[in-house]
């Protein structure tokens, strides 16, 4: 059985004059101990899609129709109270800015305690050493005394590193981590990834990458989704997507990176910029943006279909496909 | 013989932390002692930008990229060294005479959202600067001057009449652009320009940039922590730490054989799309505090190869064989 499934997935946030649909029809997988990303520019739903998983949709959003089972445990109807067991327990989140996350005026070790204790019967010394433990774990030099200072005592580097240590406390079964890297630099950003990877490899826990940048997908997911526009327009293993894109946004956005061309050639654009949820285009979504784009992707939406190991939601492919079908056919 | 534009030497920009003034009293070795403390966000740089190059800064939060920008706009004033434009020393200006180098120099900021006046419309935005250095054109000629820049950056000239709100940030950030070139500088700074534009849009503004100074001759100084980017579109490459510049290279050299340690640690790190498994070069520790100024060389703490004479000497930029400079006791030493 899959660890979770989310399927037919519809969240839509709900405005004065008219139903804004920010996820449509979102359906993917995730086994035990898989790591996957969530690959997309701003405005395409990644985070939505992080944040509905543990249902932490705020208003005006919601999750209008679909499933999301965690084993057999369906999230989508159950209430605060069973929720929030599943939260940090099985399933934990990274967020982008660590310093969001902590509370400025506790302390590290208060609220390592707190989380813990929260979720079990166990003593404050008991968690004490649990949280030093994990401090440990996440290569924090000194944990003890970083047990009793403040968030603000601390750098951005070594502040993720306490939020991937608070996630580890209570060894869940998922982390989702959205943009974990993207307010650090470079190098720490290096090492922030290199602990994520080799933490979800030692403990078997399965990871959620929401991430905009390819070169980070691609050193720690085994597979990726590529989302536009609130839909999941390509899936695969995350090599297979790099090497070979099938949708031509996904092209387009490989393309676009700047050691895609030679120094100083001009850049391989993509026209136009991510439409707005209350501007959406009819049929195909991308077709404003794609070079290929025919009458067909105007008014139909494509369905997600296999090609090769990957799946895509686009007609160019489909219509390719059917072609090698009928070679095949009368070739036989 | 490519002729220097900027030139820029022995830059130091102090700021004062703001310590109250009991707050700076100390108790040290049984008496009290008064100490205000200064973040030394540029200590000593030494540059020069070419005309028509772009000259790439890079470097990590804190190492004093922005301030070298701001300084160098005559934004903060610099607390040591000279700038000069061509010929004129241009960091002691007062308003007035700084005046002819505003519409030479202009800047792009890092955020579309926030330096574009959000109550201007796009034409009260750009008719502002070209008017007031040019108070001899007629309406209709800055009309026309508008609706031809709007063109060239891609935007058409019938949607003037909107605020920025109505645009998208790849489109701000045109907007903000055009604005630099409005009044026909020769210089650019841009200050991260691209880090708030998503990756497909990165790549319209980015080759905006290019065709502009092909067309214009312009110099840019390009600020940015991505080096994917810099790899792509500089001539040069300045890699800052902490308030110094540690190596300057031809952007092919630098990103064929690094030199510097940090150099090398940094291009290491990158994300790239390849398969390859290397392991990142792994730092130890992180960025000292830019609180008094370090003796020694400002890599010392998280260097692999430091000696007692790190710890003691500040190393200067040596030229190397490949038309590259370097600010490294070991590589000067042979040790590296």
């Amino acid at each position: 059985m899959n660890l979770l499934s989310v399927s037919n997935l519809h969240v839509n946030f709900h405005m004065k004059e008219r139903e804004l649909a920010a996820l449509i029809d979102v359906s993917f997988t995730l086994n035990r101990g898989e790591r996957i990303a969530i690959v997309g520019e701003s405005g395409a739903g990644k985070s939505v899609l992080g944040f509905s998983i543990v249902n932490l949709i705020g208003k005006p959003g919601y999750i209008h129709s679909g499933s999301i089972k965690l084993e057999d445990k369906e999230l989508t109807s159950m209430n605060a109270r069973q929720l929030q067991a599943i939260r940090g327990k099985r399933i934990a989140m990274i967020f982008q800015d660590p310093m969001m996350t902590l509370n400025p005026v506790l302390t590290i070790g208060d609220q390592l305690v707190e989380a813990i204790r929260n979720h079990t019967k166990i003593s404050y010394k008991d968690a004490r050493s649990i949280a030093i433990e994990k401090l440990h774990h996440v290569q924090i030099a000194s944990p003890e005394k970083r047990f009793d200072q403040y968030p603000h005592e601390l750098s951005g580097g070594m502040r993720q590193r306490v939020i991937i240590a608070s996630v580890l406390l209570l060894n869940p079964d998922i982390i989702i981590a959205d943009e974990p890297t993207t307010a650090l630099d470079v190098t720490i950003q290096a090492e922030i990834l290199q602990l994520l990877l080799a933490i979800c490899r030692d403990n078997g826990v399965a990871l959620v990458l929401i991430s905009h940048d390819l070169g980070v997908v691609s050193k720690v997911a085994e597979r990726t989704l590529v989302m536009y526009a609130g839909q999941i327009v390509e899936e695969g293993p995350t090599l297979e997507i790099i090497n070979d894109p099938q949708h031509p946004y996904t092209q387009g956005l490989l393309n676009a990176l700047p050691q895609m061309t030679l120094p100083g050639q001009r850049l391989n654009q993509i026209q136009g910029s991510m439409p707005s949820l209350a501007e959406r285009p009819s049929g195909c979504a991308f077709h404003p943006r794609c070079p290929y784009a025919t009458q067909k992707c105007k008014q139909q939406q494509p369905d997600f279909i296999y090609s090769g190991v990957s799946s895509v939601a686009c007609f160019l492919v489909e219509d390719m496909l059917n072609e090698f079908a009928d070679h095949d056919q009368e070739a036989q | 013989m490519p002729t220097p534009l900027i030139q820029i030497s022995g830059l130091e920009k102090a700021f004062p932390t703001n310590e109250s003034w009991l707050g700076q009293w100390r108790f040290q070795h049984g008496k009290l002692k008064r100490r205000k403390d200064s973040v030394h966000a540029l200590n000593g740089v030494n540059l020069t930008i070419n005309q028509g190059e772009t000259l790439c800064v890079v470097g990590e939060t804190g190492c004093g990229k922005s301030t070298l920008a701001r300084v160098i706009m005559g934004l903060t004033q610099p607390s040591a060294g000279e700038i000069h434009y061509l010929d004129q020393r241009i960091d002691q200006l007062n308003n007035r005479q700084r005046m002819v180098f505003r519409r030479r120099m202009q800047m792009v900021f890092q955020n579309p959202y926030a330096s574009l006046n959000p109550r201007m419309t796009v034409y009260q935005t750009l008719s502002e600067p070209i008017s007031f250095h040019n108070p001899q054109l007629s309406t209709s000629q800055v009309d026309e001057q508008i609706d031809a820049l709007l063109e060239s950056v891609g935007i058409s000239a019938s949607s003037s009449d909107r605020y920025p709100h109505e645009f998208s940030g790849g489109q701000r950030q045109r907007i903000s652009l055009a604005r630099a070139l409005s009044v026909e500088p020769d210089f650019i700074v841009a200050d991260e320009p691209l880090s708030a534009l998503d990756v497909s849009v990165q790549a319209q503004v980015l080759n905006l940039m290019m065709d502009k100074q092909e067309e214009r001759n312009l110099s840019y100084l390009f600020i940015t922590h991505d080096l994917a980017v810099v790899e792509h579109f500089a001539t040069r490459v300045a890699v800052m730490y902490l308030g110094r510049v540690c190596e300057l290279a031809p952007t092919r050299t630098l990103f064929s054989a690094p030199k510097h340690p940090y150099t090398k640690a940094l291009l290491s790190a990158i994300p790239r799309l390849d398969t390859n498994t290397a392991q990142p070069i792994r730092l130890i520790g992180e960025v000292p505090t830019p609180i008094n100024k370090p003796v020694g060389c400002v890599f010392q703490a998280r260097c692999p190869y430091a000696n007692q004479r790190c710890y003691e000497q500040s190393p200067a930029m040596m030229m190397q064989g490949d038309a590259s400079s370097v600010a490294c006791h070991a590589i000067e030493e042979g040790r590296l």
